[in-house]
């Protein structure tokens, strides 16, 4: 490897708008997109989910899809605005269990009045209050998941007791529009946290992004445009009190690779120069047809960049935030030592 | 529909996770993890092995309590059903696949969503365990939070359900989505569902209640009920009663599958098998779990007893709040009087009372033992199969697949092979009628 900062690439596995309606091949298309990836050694694969068209639930597909990886990332598309947080952090932590460390989630909002209606629960808040609330259901999210210290289970047969409940703890979260009082039921998952992804294309959710994401995902249309987006979200994360160099940026490209012009090695180029220069940490392909692009950005593109020394040639650790270079965080209960 | 081969009724068999209570041992080194993947997957494998009608999930949603402190003697700790189901459709083939989730804590349309996705990514082998929760102690974990009169959970169920089964017709079976409207007292929701008609068309119902009200919605709405009655005399009385509810709802009796939850214990010989029956007994109730027992009756801190002296001459306080999270034993002081008759006639100390006290394994002997009496359980109709609670993780189920299934074959009462790919088919329930 020449490069000292690594390059972090991942892709989108929904099928393009317009295409065939989901059904019983879903699962078998996307393990087959998903082995793409992973053979191409990409850090993760995101899924996306929609209430407004056809398509299956995106965290069942990626469990669906986890046994049969090893060691690609797996990042469904999870809203927050009409769901319950409790089952929506215990959904995120069994996918974590289930893939052995490799689960991560795109948190999305619900804002229009026709999902509002699906839920029949209360009307569309407006977009800001949308995606304060999603940043609540991140954080009490990550609060359930240190609930369970990670040696809460002691199994200590000469006192009779399963679970040490010093470390185990009530999380007593008051938002503006939920409360939770945990803890979760879910033991603390193998990432510690799983990994938080919001996509900052729009503005409403950048501070979110800033505040509680792991990766955030822009969108630009030159390298200088990146680079000050990049910026902005480190500033904001300073502002959160949190250290940027925990806080991936990596840039949505939409890609069409029969259109594109150059092809696969052209792509390969931009990125090389965009992240060369530092305007962003990586780049999540989002594909005109999955099935037809993933495999010619595997081939022609990622090989290219290995080729260069730019990407990794195998993968080095096993769980997603290995992949990102994320630590695994500490319990925020761990050091408290409080009862529940 | 096919319910006999060769004229012999068949059994239905299912295998559920060990579950977070007592009966779950795991002080014995052979237990391993209750969340690792790996656990749910040997179980699950194990069952398939056994040519099994369905693998069962429990639910939790908040850890149980005990005098206001997180009860710690017991596994505890579990994943969230209907992901590690969707993982598992990835490792087994033919296996029914069970989720319970509470309509209480739930919308239609998200769940009834995420169990079609099921029933596509498993290619049709999808359950819904349907269970209601009325307590505000759970609540404090939801949005909704609070209290659901009693009386209104299965109103909400029965209404959930019909909810659910609504949005799953509302795509055509050529496939073409059409809108939906639902208009009742607990939702009015509108709009188009996103997933198409799955498999099974709609994943098989399954219910758990024992009130003349979850009678009645079993057999209005049901295609499974787990029955906790595992004696021949309960089990006929129950059996009878609401295969008899059936005709009302336009239904024949081969319609809905009658499955209590049992437990076993097997040995080389009758003998052997009660001996580790006792053994086991001893396991669940340590001297701690004997003491809390006790308080869970009581109602009261018992905490200076010694579990292995006498009962407390004190009565139970009928009015505590002392145990949360799981269900209230109906008539305490009853309980008591009948515990210290027993220990008295008897020379118990609270342990021993408690183990003399705590339910039998449902079925004890030799595989060939277990063997007829499960066969004469269905033949007699006290049921029409069994969902099995092992009380080890994993290798609970493995000596029943190999020792007892084979017999049961033998008998001409279970299966040697499935014979269709959806969890209707190994039940022998009919595809749902399609109300577009």
């Amino acid at each position: 490897m020449t490069s000292t900062r690594t390059l972090h690439l991942a892709a989108e596995l929904a099928p393009g708008s317009g295409r065939a309606d989901p059904g019983p091949e879903t699962a078998g298309r996307t393990v087959a997109l998903a082995r793409i990836a992973e053979a191409a050694g990409l850090d993760f694969v995101t899924h996306d989910d929609s209430y407004a068209r056809p398509g299956l639930d995106a965290l069942a597909t990626l469990a669906r899809v986890a046994p049969e990886t090893r060691s690609v990332g797996l990042v469904p598309t999870v809203h927050t605005t009409h769901t319950e947080p409790f089952h929506v952090q215990a959904a995120v932590a069994t996918l974590d269990w289930v893939s052995r460390g490799r689960a991560g989630w795109g948190i999305a909002v619900s804002p229009t009045g026709a999902e509002a209606r699906l839920f029949g629960r209360r009307p569309a808040p407006p977009v800001a209050e949308l995606w304060q609330e999603a940043g609540e259901v991140a954080e009490v999210s990550r609060k359930l998941w240190d609930s369970w210290e990670d040696d809460a289970e002691i199994r200590d047969v000469a006192t009779g007791r399963f679970v040490d409940r010093r470390k185990l703890h009530h999380v007593d979260f008051q938002g503006a529009t939920f409360s939770v009082k945990g803890p979760s039921i879910v033991p603390r998952p193998p990432q510690g946290n799983p990994v938080t992804v919001v996509d900052a294309t729009r503005p409403a959710a950048r501070d979110t992004a800033a505040h509680h994401a792991d990766v955030a995902l822009v969108r630009a249309s030159s390298a200088e445009e990146a680079a000050a987006l990049r910026a902005e979200l480190h500033r904001a994360a300073r502002a959160h009190g949190r250290d940027p160099g925990q806080l991936r940026v990596l840039l949505s490209l939409t890609v069409d690779l029969d259109a594109y012009e150059g092809g696969p090695g052209a792509l390969a180029e931009l990125i090389a120069g965009w992240h060369g220069g530092a305007a962003v940490d990586g780049f999540h392909l989002v594909p005109a047809v999955p099935e037809r692009d993933l495999e010619r950005f595997a081939a022609g593109t990622v090989t290219r960049l290995r080729e260069r020394g730019l990407f990794r040639t195998a993968y080095e650790g096993s769980t997603l935030r290995d992949h990102l270079g994320l630590a695994r965080p500490v319990s925020q209960y761990a050091t408290t030592g409080a009862g529940s | 529909m096919s319910t006999s081969e060769g004229g012999r009724k068949q059994i239905r068999l299912a295998a559920h996770f060990p579950g977070v209570n007592s009966t779950t041992v795991w002080a014995d080194p052979r237990s391993g993890s209750q969340i690792d993947f790996s656990s749910f997957e040997h179980l699950a494998r194990t069952a398939e092995r056994g040519l099994f009608d369905f693998f069962f999930l429990a639910e939790g949603l908040r850890l149980r309590e005990h005098a206001g402190r997180i009860h710690d003697l017991d596994v505890v700790g579990r994943p969230e059903s209907i992901t590690v189901l969707n993982a598992l459709a990835a490792v087994t083939d033919r296996l029914g696949l069970a989720a319970t989730v509470n309509a209480t804590f739930n919308e239609p349309y998200d769940l009834a969503r995420r169990l079609a996705s099921l029933d596509h990514l498993s290619a049709g082998r999808a359950a819904w365990n349907v269970v209601t929760s009325s307590d505000a102690f759970t609540g404090e974990n939801f949005r909704r939070g609070g209290y659901l009169d009693r009386a209104d959970r299965y109103t909400r169920a029965a209404e959930f359900l019909a909810t659910a089964r609504e949005l799953w017709d509302s795509w055509s079976p050529d496939g073409a989505p059409r809108p939906f409207a639902h208009s009742g007292p607990q939702f009015r929701i509108g709009g188009e569902f996103t997933v198409p008609r799955s498999p099974q068309g709609h994943p098989v119902v399954i219910q758990a209640g024992d009130s003349p009200e979850g009678r009645e919605f079993a057999a209005s709405s049901a295609d499974v009920v787990f029955t906790r009655h595992s004696t021949p005399e309960a089990g006929r009385e129950f059996y009878a009663d609401v295969k008899g509810r059936l005709a009302r709802y336009g239904r024949a009796p081969g319609d809905l599958k009658i499955m209590p939850g049992v437990t076993y214990v097997l040995g080389d010989t009758d003998a052997d098998a009660h001996e580790r029956a006792a053994g086991i007994r001893r396991q669940q109730v340590s001297p701690q779990n004997a003491i809390l027992a006790l308080e869970q009756i009581w109602g009261r801190d018992l905490s200076g007893y010694d579990p292995d002296g006498p009962l407390p001459a004190i009565d139970p306080d009928p009015d505590s709040a002392l145990v949360q999270g799981r269900v209230r034993v109906a008539d305490p002081v009853a309980v008591a009087r009948r515990w210290r008759a027993l220990s008295e006639a008897k020379g118990l100390s609270i342990r021993q009372t408690v183990i003399e006290s705590s339910g039998r394994q449902s079925f004890v002997g030799s595989p060939a033992t277990v063997a007829a009496a499960l066969a004469e359980h269905v033949a007699t109709d006290a049921a029409d199969g069994f969902i099995l609670v092992p009380h080890l993780t994993p290798g609970g189920l493995d000596e029943f697949v190999d020792r007892v299934v084979p017999l049961l074959q033998e008998r001409g009462v279970f299966r040697t092979d499935y014979s269709g790919t959806t969890l209707r088919s190994h039940l022998g329930l009919p595809e749902p009628v399609w109300k577009g």
